[in-house]
């Protein structure tokens, strides 16, 4: 049976694929268009970022490719293996790790993981020992033996990949693997990804900053309102961008039109306003240069600057780039800096 | 250990050894929490003792039983069947609990067999309500509540109580995997579990209730329970009237059971099925 499914790897191609996918949400009041022809294609071996804003469709793409939800139309195959049709083999390849840490409060570190080694069919004994490793591995043996309620979110998020690898998957999905980690936790969670790259897994990620993807993945593909909208190296997309951007805050909301107007005179590029926060910003093509020279010009029209600031481009730059509006923000969302997620958060908001 | 010896692929849908063997893992997870969380099993027995004090010593001089009889030994056997009816909200709370906090997700991605996390579940309440059962037992021999007809018959009453426990799981899991939120899940449990424990001849004998709702506690599934554990056990049990639940309770609670059972399991399993839609 294996062999078969090697040869159906091969013939496929891809590690990852997508055609067309669409899913649609539907509810006695609305119809949410989650997926809207969606496209992919991961090779063996390589690290996908999905890079895209809250509510783009991304938990909804890895949730088909795990085949946790049936797509409505299009195709879809991980490691040659139909996500409809041969759900059940396919699952004995991946490993998933969802936006929310989805492992048991009232179990330990190592119940947890030999619950899921059982659960993937590993013999007993196998799933104690690729228990024993993956504590060590994720720095969780001290805690080993602890409920994971007494876990902090740093360490539910590592249980939680742990159980993702608990049967050696050749493909992995991570969905957003470090929102809501602090930044400390946040490089760990990097390097851990990193060894697991170096190891030959083919990675899936999603996420919603663009510094992420830049880390991680091989090639970025941006999704936007269920769809792809761009794919490319994140130098790539980056120089699509422009590069690095100039951010002036001023300090009298009234002179920001005419502050606007300044910028794109000077810098040619589009202007990204921000009335309430009273935050403009431009792609910065001459780099430190043009920074002074936005100080100047400032200055002699009497614009009053709260803080100036020259910085990478972000994903929401990547957006105003690709789409001409900005990245709209249905709901608050917790950032990278905030504190641990809430355990209890729903499936997918 | 190598590599490729930790992959094993799982037949596709899951054989009877399969399904059989993670079930109990599942049971095994679900089990692990009444020792983690022992606030649960204390509130639930609690709960049900607090209603024998209530009823027996506080209520119980003004409840006169037709026939004469022991009220406390009269009140044991629907406070058993009470208990098992209450367990569904357990169960609900559980489901909802997996579903939400990604649990389930967890177990759907993973090969294992799929009736596993529904039957792993039932086989959990089973379990769990037999340890809850005998301490209540234990209670109720201090309070005076006694079995007449011998080691054969209390098996029977406890078989016929652990069967409701099944049933009344599969109204569990399928109100658990319905509902948005562990509050909700709660709320709609107590809200229909109340009237049919308290429509019934737990607490009181049906001739004291208003003609009218009669045969609805004649009929409740919670009142044929009982009805058929005092029988089977010897304990005061005043008929209503001549109708015919009355006459055959054990029928009619066996009858309640492959009814329950025949309509929830397929809709919790229906329900379970269409989160991947
Ligand atoms: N279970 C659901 N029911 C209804 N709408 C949903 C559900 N899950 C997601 N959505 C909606 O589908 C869209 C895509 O969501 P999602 O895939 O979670 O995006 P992302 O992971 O990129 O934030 C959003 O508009 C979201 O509100
Ligand atoms: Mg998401």
């Amino acid at each position: 049976m294996k062999g078969g499914l090697e040869i159906a790897a091969v013939a496929n191609g891809h590690a990852i694929s997508a055609e067309g996918l669409v899913k649609v949400y539907r509810s006695r009041k609305s119809e949410v268009r989650a997926l809207d022809g969606l496209d992919l294609a991961v090779d063996y071996g390589t690290v996908l970022g999905l890079l895209g804003p809250n509510g783009a469709g991304k938990t909804t793409a890895v949730r088909i490719l795990t085949t946790l939800l049936r797509p409505d139309a299009g195709r879809a195959s991980v490691a040659g293996l139909d996500v409809v049709r041969d759900a059940q083999a396919l699952r004995c390849q991946i490993g998933l790790s969802g936006q929310y840490a989805a492992v048991d409060d009232n179990l330990t570190g190592r119940e947890n993981l030999w619950l899921f080694g059982r659960l993937y069919q590993l013999p007993s004994s196998d799933a104690r020992m690729r228990a024993d490793d993956l504590l060590e591995r994720f720095e969780l043996s001290d805690a080993a033996d602890r409920t994971v309620k007494t876990y902090s979110g740093g360490m539910r998020r590592r249980l939680d990949l742990a159980s993702a690898l608990i049967g050696r998957p050749r493909l992995l999905f991570l969905d957003e693997p470090t929102t809501g980690l602090d930044p400390r936790s946040r490089l760990g969670m990097w390097d851990v990804i990193r060894g697991l790259v170096r190891e030959g897994v083919t990675l899936l990620l999603t996420t919603q900053y663009l510094e992420e993807a830049d880390e991680l993945a091989d090639t970025i593909a941006v999704v936007d309102h269920g769809r792809i909208i761009a794919r490319g190296t994140a130098d790539e997309l980056k120089s699509q961008v422009g590069g690095e951007r100039i951010e002036v805050v001023v300090h009298d909301p009234g002179a920001m039109t005419r502050a606007g107007e300044l910028l794109s005179g000077d810098h040619g590029g589009d202007v990204n306003m921000d009335q309430h926060t009273r935050r403009l910003t431009v792609p910065a093509h001459r780099g430190v240069d043009g920074l002074v020279q936005v100080v100047r010009d400032f200055d002699g029209a009497g614009i009053k600057i709260d803080d100036i600031a020259l910085r990478r481009p972000t994903l929401d730059d990547v957006f105003l780039s690709l789409t001409g509006h900005a990245v709209e923000r249905a709901e608050a969302e917790e950032d990278g800096t905030s504190a641990a997620a809430p355990a209890a958060a729903g499936r997918t908001t | 250990m190598t590599a490729t010896g930790l992959r094993t692929l799982a037949p596709a849908g899951g054989g009877l050894r399969q399904t059989l063997a993670d079930s109990l893992i599942v049971a095994w997870r679900n089990l692990k929490r009444v020792p983690r969380i022992p606030e649960l099993a204390i509130f639930a027995i609690l709960q049900s003792i607090m209603f024998v004090l209530l009823f027996a010593f506080v209520f119980g001089g003004a409840i006169p039983l037709p026939g004469g009889g022991n009220y406390r030994e009269y009140l044991m056997p629907g406070i058993f069947a009470q208990t098992i009816v209450f367990a569904s909200a357990t169960t609900a709370i559980g489901v909802t609990e997996d579903l939400h906090k990604g649990i389930l997700d967890r177990f759907r991605s993973l090969p294992m067999a799929r009736a596993a996390f529904l039957a792993g579940r039932t086989v959990s309440d089973v379990v769990y309500n037999a340890g809850i059962l005998v301490v209540l037992m234990l209670s109720g021999l201090v309070v005076g509540w006694t079995v007449h007809t011998g080691l054969a018959n209390l098996l029977a009453g406890v078989g016929l109580l652990l069967m409701f426990v099944f049933a009344m799981s599969w109204i569990g899991v399928w109100l658990g995997l319905g509902v948005p939120s562990v509050e909700v899940a709660q709320q709609v449990a107590f809200t229909v579990l109340f009237p049919i424990t308290f429509v019934s001849n737990v607490f009181v004998p049906p001739q004291t209730l208003p003609s009218w709702l009669q045969p609805v506690a004649e009929w409740n599934p919670t009142s044929t329970l009982t009805a058929s554990l005092r029988e089977l056990w010897g304990n005061p049990n005043p008929y209503a009237s001549t109708a015919f639940p009355s006459q055959y309770p054990v029928l009619v609670t066996v009858a309640w059971f492959v009814v329950i059972v025949a309509v929830f399991a397929p809709l919790a399993v229906r329900r379970y099925r269409s989160m991947s839609r």
